[in-house]
Parts: C-alpha cells; sequence; structure tokens
C-alpha cells in the first residue's frame, strides 16, 4: 500500500506509510501545537504539546511519535485533548521567567505564540520558580544561553548529536532543575552553531549577533540565496526598511535559513549566515572618477558616458573584462551579451574565492562564489579556465591592456601598480569597496543580490531565484541594467527591461537553460541541462 | 501454611550457596528442560500458568516473551530488572540474597525459551550485600557449568552478567533500564517500538523482574496449570509481599495471590502497631492510589485490587495507622517522585516539582483554600500525558489522597496545621 487514508478533525487526508500523524496534520494545514519535534531532526516525543485524541486508543497519544493507519481517525481539536495541552503549556511556562519585554524571542516565540493559541488562562503558580544557573551566557561565537527559558525539547542537544555530530550540548540534572548547557570547559565549535538559534523555540538560545539589535515584528522578508559560498543555499532576508537608526544603520539584519530538500535541508553555515553585512557596510554608493588632482563624485549616467567614450575609443582586443561569480546569471549574461558578442573584450573569470581545503561534507564549499558555474557556463569556461591570483599576473601583466574592467575583486597589489604603471585605465565595477576601487581611474557602483531579483546557478546546477530585499543604495545599479545603459550609448541592440525578461532570453540562448523560466524556479529551483 | 515457591529455601543455613541449592532439588529442573523440551514448549507452559509481571504492571510473561521476532538475525537479550527502587517494595532483595540461584535458573530457562545468549542483571546500586551474593552465585553456576559453554550437559550457551545501576528510580523503568545499561542517561524511551522488537542496542529483549523469573523453575517442574491453579482468577502463583509502615510485625510473607489483605495485615503482620486503629493501606507499592480503612476487605490478585480502585503492583503493601497524616504521607511520597523525576517530559518535570511546591506551602502553613483543587487539577495534567509510567505513579498517590482524604488537607490549610493530633514521628 503506497497510500493510507487517515481522518484528522473530521476531514479526511491522504498520507504515506510511515509518516507521523503530525507531519500528516502539517502538510494539510492543520496546526497541532508542537516544540520538541523538527522535521530535520529525530522525533524526541518529550515536550508533549502535541497529544492527539486516537479512536481505540484510551490514552492521547503524541502525534509527532505516532504512526499514521490506514482508517485512522485522530482528534486535535476536541475538549479533552485542548484541557491536556493547556495543562502541558502550563507546565512548560510555571518556570519559565516570562521575560518577554527584555526577551528578544518575543514576537517568535514558541510560548508567546501557544498561550495565545490554547493557553489565555490566568497563572495558578504561586511559587517560586526554578533558579538555574546560567542566564545570558555565551557559549560560543554566535550563540547566547539563557537556561531559565528552555523548555528542555532537545532541539539544539539532538541538532549537535545528529546534525553536525559534534556533542557539544546536553541536557545536565533531572528533573525541574534538568538544563541544557555545552559539556564544562566546551564550547560550541561547529561551523553550523547558529542553527540552534534558528531551532529554539523559545529564547533559551539567541543570537548574539542579533541580540537587541531590533524587534522582530519591524523585519520583513525576502526569500533568497545565500552568496556565501557555491552551495546556494536558501535564506530568508530579514530587513529592517524602516527603522535605519536601529542597528547602527543597517537594514539588513540576519539571514535565516528558508528550507529546501536538494539543497540545504533547514540549515545554514555560521560562514554564509553572518556574512550579510556586506549588504550594508562599505558599500559604492556613487560613481567616482579620477582625475588631475583627486577624486570627483558624478552622476552614475556622467560615468557610463565616460565608460562608453572608453570604450569606443579603446583599440581592438585591448580591452579586457573581470567577470565576477557574485553577479547573478542575468548581470553575467548582459556582461556577455554586451561585453563579449557585441564589443568583443577579452572576459576573464578570476578565482579569488577560493579556499582551498575549506569544504566540509555537508554544506560548505571550498568556492566562495555564489554563481561560479552560472558564469563558467555562460562564458563557456571548462573547470580549469577560471584563472588564479597568479595566473591573472601572467596574463594581464604581460601585454597590460589599454583599458581593464574589474568586476567585484580586488586585484592583487603588485598586479595593480604594475598595470595602472602601464598606462592601464581601470574601470571598477562593483558593490564594496576595497584597494582596488580606491586606485580605479573610474568607479560604477553595483547594487548587491539583495537589491535586486535574479538566479545563482549552484554548484549541482541548480539555478536558483532570489527576490529583491532592499533598494539598492545611492546611484547603485544591478550590472545588467549597467550594460544595459552602455548598449544605449554605444548604439547595441539590447533590450533588457528587467530580470525576468533576461532570464527569458537566457533561457532561450543558452543550452543549459533551456526550457527554464523564472517560475519553474519555485519554490526549490530547477537543474540545468547537463553541459 | 500455602504454597511457598519463592521462599522455601529463605532461612535455611547458606541457602545462597550453590551446594544447598542442588542439595534442594535446584538446576534439575533447567538440565531437564534445555535436554528435553523446546523453546516454544516452554513459552506454552508459562503461559498456561498465567503467571505475570511482578514488577507491577502485571503483564503476561508468557505473552511478553511470544512478541521476540521468530524469524530475528540479530542477538536476543534478556534483561533482569534488580533495579527494585519503589518504595514499600523490598521482596526481590531476599530472593538475590537468600536463593540467588532460584534466580539464575529462572533465567536460564528463561533465557532457552526466548533465544537469549547474554542475560544482563540490572540491579540497583544499593543492594551491596546482594550483588555480592549474586556474583558469587554466577561465579558458582560457571563453575558448574549451569553457565557459559554448553550448560547442564545441553548444546544451549549463556552468559550471565551482573550491571550495577547508580541509584536512580527511573532506571528500574525497563526503557530507561536499557538506556542506563547501553552507558547513557536513564531516560525512558517511546514505545513504540516495545523492547521486544528493538531493546537493548536495538535488539530483541526481554525485560523480566527476578520475582517473574524466580517463579519460572517452578512452573516448568510442576506445570503451568498447578501455578495458575495456586493462584486467583487470571493471576497464577504466589505473591512476596512486603508489608510495613504501622504493623507489629513488617516483613515479606509468600502469599497466593487472590489472598486476603485483611487476613495479610491483621494476621500475618500482626495487626497494627500499638494497638491502634488502621487508617489507609497502599497495596502495591508507593506508587498506586491508596485505600481507606473500610476499603481494604479485598483480595491480592490484581483484578480484586483493580475492582477496588487501586492496583496490586509490586505487591508492596505499606500500613498506615490513625496517627498518620495523610498531608505529611503524601509530602514525602510527592517528594520522592519529584526528586526522581528524570526530567525529560514537561508534564512530570514540571508538574511533580510544582505538587512538592504546594505542598510544603501547606505544611509551612501557607496554605490557600484553593491548593487542594489545584494539586488535584495538577495531577491530572500529568496522568497519563507522559513518555513513561513515573507520571503516573506521581500522580495516582495525589488524586486518592486528596480525594479520599480531602477533609485532612482542607483541615490543615485552614488551621494551618494537622489534623491528626500528636502524628506519629
Amino acid at each position: 500500500m503506497d497510500k493510507v487514508t487517515v481522518t484528522i478533525n473530521g476531514r479526511s487526508f491522504e498520507a504515506r506509510p510511515g509518516q507521523s500523524v503530525l507531519q500528516t496534520a502539517l502538510d494539510n494545514g492543520i496546526h497541532i501545537p508542537h516544540y520538541c519535534f523538527h522535521p530535520g531532526l529525530p522525533v524526541a516525543g518529550n515536550c508533549r504539546m502535541c497529544l492527539v485524541e486516537i479512536e481505540g486508543v484510551p490514552k492521547l497519544q503524541i502525534a509527532c511519535g505516532t504512526t499514521v493507519r490506514d482508517g485512522m481517525v485522530i482528534r486535535s481539536d476536541n475538549d479533552r485533548v485542548r484541557q491536556a495541552v493547556r495543562h502541558v503549556l502550563e507546565f512548560l511556562l510555571i518556570n519559565h521567567p516570562v521575560d518577554c519585554p527584555v526577551c528578544d524571542q518575543a514576537g517568535e516565540c514558541g510560548l508567546q505564540e501557544y498561550y495565545m493559541l490554547v493557553g489565555r488562562y490566568d497563572s495558578r503558580f504561586a511559587e517560586n520558580k526554578v533558579v538555574k544557573h546560567k542566564k545570558a551566557s555565551p557559549i560560543g561565537r554566535w550563540v547566547m544561553l539563557d537556561q531559565e527559558r528552555c523548555i528542555l525539547c532537545s532541539r539544539c542537544v539532538r541538532f549537535t548529536r545528529e546534525i553536525t555530530k559534534t556533542n557539544e550540548m546536553a541536557i545536565f540534572n533531572r528533573g525541574d532543575h534538568a538544563e541544557i548547557d555545552v559539556f564544562p570547559g566546551g564550547e560550541l565549535h561547529n561551523r553550523y552553531s547558529a542553527n540552534i538559534v534558528d531551532i529554539c523555540p523559545v529564547g533559551a538560545l539567541t543570537c548574539r549577533d542579533f541580540r537587541f539589535r531590533c524587534r522582530v515584528w519591524y523585519l520583513k522578508q525576502a526569500p533568497s540565496v545565500c552568496p556565501g559560498c557555491a552551495r546556494g543555499c536558501n535564506i530568508a532576508i530579514h530587513f529592517n526598511p524602516e527603522r535605519p537608526h536601529h542597528a547602527g544603520g543597517r537594514r539588513v539584519l540576519r539571514f535565516k535559513p528558508r528550507p529546501n530538500p536538494h539543497v540545504n535541508a533547514f540549515w545554514l553555515c555560521d560562514d554564509g549566515r553572518y556574512s550579510y553585512p556586506f549588504i550594508d557596510d562599505h558599500r559604492l554608493r556613487f560613481a567616482a572618477l579620477r582625475e588631475e588632482g583627486g577624486v570627483r563624485q558624478l552622476y552614475l549616467r556622467d560615468a557610463l558616458d565616460r565608460l562608453a567614450d572608453w570604450l569606443r575609443s579603446a583599440h581592438a582586443g585591448r580591452t579586457a573584462y573581470l567577470l565576477s561569480a557574485d553577479a547573478s546569471n542575468e548581470e553575467l549574461f548582459a556582461a556577455r551579451k554586451l561585453l563579449r558578442d557585441a564589443l568583443g573584450v577579452r572576459c576573464l573569470l578570476p578565482d579569488t574565492g577560493l579556499r582551498t581545503g575549506d569544504a566540509d561534507d555537508f554544506l560548505i564549499c571550498e568556492d566562495k562564489h555564489p554563481n561560479s558555474r552560472g558564469a563558467r557556463i555562460l562564458f563557456g569556461l571548462g573547470e580549469s579556465d577560471p584563472v588564479s591570483p597568479e595566473r591573472l599576473e601572467a596574463v594581464l601583466g604581460a601585454e597590460p591592456p589599454e583599458l581593464l574592467l574589474v568586476n567585484r575583486a580586488d586585484l592583487p597589489g603588485p598586479l595593480r601598480d604594475k598595470i595602472l604603471a602601464a598606462g592601464t585605465r581601470l574601470v571598477f565595477l562593483g558593490t564594496n569597496d576595497n584597494a582596488t576601487a580606491a586606485a580605479a581611474h573610474l568607479v560604477v557602483p553595483l547594487a548587491v543580490f539583495a537589491e535586486q531579483a535574479g538566479t545563482f546557478t549552484n554548484i549541482e546546477g541548480r539555478v536558483q531565484k532570489f527576490e529583491l530585499a532592499v533598494p539598492p543604495l545611492g546611484d547603485a545599479a544591478p550590472e545588467w541594467s549597467v550594460h544595459q545603459g552602455l548598449a544605449e550609448r554605444l548604439s547595441v541592440d539590447l533590450a533588457f527591461p528587467g530580470p525576468a525578461a533576461i532570464f527569458h532570453q537566457l533561457a532561450a540562448e543558452v543550452d543549459a537553460f533551456r526550457g527554464l523560466s523564472h517560475e519553474s524556479l519555485t519554490p526549490h529551483g530547477a537543474m540545468i541541462r547537463h553541459e | 501454611m500455602s504454597e511457598r515457591i519463592l521462599s522455601k529455601r529463605f532461612g535455611l543455613a547458606d541457602s545462597h550457596t550453590i551446594g544447598v541449592y542442588e542439595a534442594t532439588g535446584g538446576y534439575a529442573t533447567a538440565r531437564r528442560v534445555l535436554q528435553e523440551l523446546t523453546p516454544a514448549q516452554v513459552t506454552d507452559e508459562v503461559k498456561k500458568s498465567n503467571l505475570r509481571g511482578r514488577g507491577g504492571a502485571g503483564f503476561p510473561t508468557g505473552l511478553k516473551w511470544s512478541f521476540i521476532p521468530r524469524d530475528t538475525d540479530r542477538p536476543v537479550y534478556l534483561c533482569v530488572n534488580a533495579d527494585e527502587s519503589e518504595p514499600g517494595t523490598f521482596k526481590d532483595r531476599h530472593i538475590m540474597e537468600q536463593d540467588p540461584h532460584l534466580l539464575l535458573e529462572g533465567i536460564i530457562i528463561s533465557a532457552y525459551a526466548i533465544g537469549c545468549h547474554q542475560a544482563y542483571i540490572y540491579i540497583r546500586g544499593e543492594y551491596i550485600p546482594q550483588i555480592r551474593r549474586l556474583r558469587a552465585a554466577i561465579q558458582e553456576a560457571y563453575g558448574r557449568g549451569c553457565l557459559g559453554r554448553r550448560i547442564l550437559g545441553s548444546g544451549f550457551d549463556l552468559e550471565v552478567a551482573v550491571f550495577t545501576g547508580a541509584g536512580a528510580y527511573i532506571c528500574g523503568e525497563e526503557t530507561a533500564l536499557l538506556e542506563s545499561l547501553e552507558g547513557k542517561k536513564g531516560y525512558p524511551r517511546l514505545k513504540p517500538p516495545f523492547p521486544a522488537v528493538v531493546g537493548l542496542y536495538g535488539c530483541p529483549t526481554i525485560i523480566n523482574n527476578v520475582e517473574t523469573l524466580a517463579n519460572v523453575p517452578a512452573i516448568l517442574e510442576k506445570g503451568g496449570d498447578w501455578f495458575a491453579a495456586v493462584g486467583a482468577n487470571r493471576s497464577g502463583g504466589t505473591r512476596l509481599f512486603g508489608v510495613s509502615g504501622h504493623v507489629t510485625r513488617p516483613g515479606v510473607y509468600e502469599r497466593p495471590m487472590g489472598y486476603s489483605l485483611k487476613q495479610l495485615i491483621f494476621e500475618d503482620a500482626g495487626g497494627i502497631l500499638d494497638g491502634r486503629t488502621l487508617k489507609a493501606v497502599i497495596p502495591g507499592g508507593s506508587s498506586v492510589p491508596v485505600l481507606r480503612a473500610d476499603e481494604i476487605d479485598i483480595a491480592l490478585d490484581f483484578e480484586s485490587v483493580a475492582a477496588a480502585g487501586s492496583m496490586l503492583g509490586s505487591a508492596g503493601v505499606i500500613v498506615m495507622h490513625d496517627g498518620t497524616c495523610m498531608v505529611r504521607a503524601l509530602q514525602r511520597l510527592i517528594h520522592f517522585y519529584k526528586d526522581e523525576s528524570c526530567g525529560q517530559c514537561s508534564p512530570c518535570r514540571e508538574g511533580t516539582g510544582w505538587l512538592l511546591k504546594i505542598i510544603n506551602r501547606i505544611i509551612r502553613g501557607d496554605g490557600r483554600p484553593e491548593d487542594v483543587d489545584v494539586m488535584r487539577d495538577v495531577a491530572e495534567g500529568i496522568l497519563g500525558n507522559t513518555i513513561c509510567p513515573l507520571g503516573d505513579a506521581a500522580a495516582l498517590p495525589v488524586i486518592s489522597f486528596v480525594t479520599k482524604f480531602r477533609d485532612e488537607f482542607e483541615h490543615f490549610v485552614r488551621h494551618k496545621r494537622s489534623a491528626v493530633l500528636a502524628p506519629v514521628k
């Protein structure tokens, strides 16, 4: 039998044999309260919030630990179940400090949520609460522990046991003095530690980076893809558009993992998660021109006029473009159409983001660019074609180009000095300030991935879409619109009304992407055709 | 004198030695069973005997054995639960102390029935003399070919090892026992899967109480029908009743299932201490509902005690006379269960602590009129909603005490002192 039929609260549903009652209910939009259950972790069955009544079974059963049987009749909505769940919630709250006003979890706390859903009672607890050992105590680089807020669901313990297999955490003591902690003298030392903040249903584990930066109800979210490496873990960008006085003016405050069974399941590495500050910090906001006597800020349109002139006047074959694998497929395709195809510019892909030996057997890749695969496909490069910094020196240094366009990367200092000394005109198109930008003759500010919609192709060839979270800062613009502006000035026939249209054209012209559309990438992305 | 199955060697000089054991017929049954019967025949005989688990739950032993998957290619384990920790229960220690070979013979026959070649005796760490006795008896049994390779003239191999617990009540719960035996923290497991299918190290495992297994040699010697006839209803054989509390002669009494509770207290145990009046009896270890003095005219078998609203449990009979303050008595019980709650699941972890705080406050003289109802309601929130039976064990006494002796609790709240004048210390 490959399907069983169960009845939940009077409605019947199909379920896979072996599936839990809780998962079946959740899949069908019936919310059964739960704390310890997490779809990415083994079942613990300790919180007892998901008690349901099953016809023919005298005691209430936990929905997370009960496997569906054909014909099973389940109720989660009658008085008996409601009463039991209320009792369990009351138990979980008696020793909880209820310090919501100073708790960073407030607004996304399971206790608050279920109290409003099934609680709403007046406290009957007239006793002193159990005092535990650690309040606001760091247990690792990113994680803060408050044992008194903990409901001992053991998600964090199971995460370090089953997912990272690093076993830093355990539950110590027993009875109502039980508390989660790292082992004595130890700390969280895995590269996925902040996931335990995400899966903690209460305020026991909070993020040291995010704490007190912003109340979560001010945050908005945009679905996106982590730019930290070539894995392409699915994330939600949490941003705070209207309160720039919070968080020192940063608009983006955190990345949270978004489930994708094909890529990252429910998880995100700490490197990727905490890569977000580049969205707001050290950004290039306006175009700049280096002239006799200094650097002058100028409007983007004037910078594009200048760049178009330079492109027009450079001798054929004497212009080079250093691509960036941080750019989206759409941005890369625009560069390919204009620079490579129409203007015959020599395009090189430097592999500046390679951190050899840094990969693990889970999510982290050596290649720290989110779209290396896309860049290679779109520019017809093989695995070994990306140019290492040493080879870059050999290629560019031997015969310095007349005009060099650098996208985002920071050139090695000696190489930069060498080509500048050789009279090369250096143009920097980028998102963040660096030494190359500071030395460039012309700087064109680009929008980061969070400031535009687009797609990345991950290491496995999965094309994934990200949405605009915040508008570009200052005059910064998506790279594709820079190429569009240049094309107009150079009378090249390019029509790019927006990223969706560019992707449409890309899918029509590039074999690997044939058949894909922005729509077909929802929700979990789609694989390219085999190259 | 009634039939003595378990205590027949109690009191004999050197009853714990293999010499005395063999001289009084010991290991003859195991020898015959291993040579003449098939495992299925053994299980059938035990099924016929109506032997039910002596640890407390009273699950039919033969039926439990038959849950071992027939075609398993994994090792099968037998774990002997010798973690006897329930307050009021002190029967298994006497078997291990005075007749350890009876337990070993029971283990041999039972292991043969379920196809087990490695048995573990999980014994509470405080039972130091019993641990020594058991280890010595196991040594003797190995020396005499009763354990080890090709035992008792058969082709059957069986190793037995003693594992000492570290003093946690919860490790007497069968799945917490398995966790502890595996070297982990004693947390009960979710069931299903049941240990007969996924038990120790993930292998099929039977967990039986000491007293349960000590009955097995007699069943195979005299037949399941004989054993069933000794008992009453669907409860075969005898029980070792541990009578404690306010009686003249506390101790362990072996009596047949179905024996009169009144007779046990007033005749065998010599009646109430100091000639006082009986107030209450907990008939099956501290976790079962209490009976008032007017409720004790019952037979001691699983069915009859259940019909009276309590449980036979581990047959630890706790007797309380009229000098007992029921509020303080309940406080002791709650304190125990609160202390022993493992803390894994929410209702038991938080509920037992809450109950203790309320009753401590009542005893301090800070009780509030609503406390009695809150206690009952908290207990009902625990009851049936936990992973293991410890939650029920904590909740049932509370519910029965505050229901049956409500006036005493209300008196304590109102007058800030016990209703019992000059309560016993």
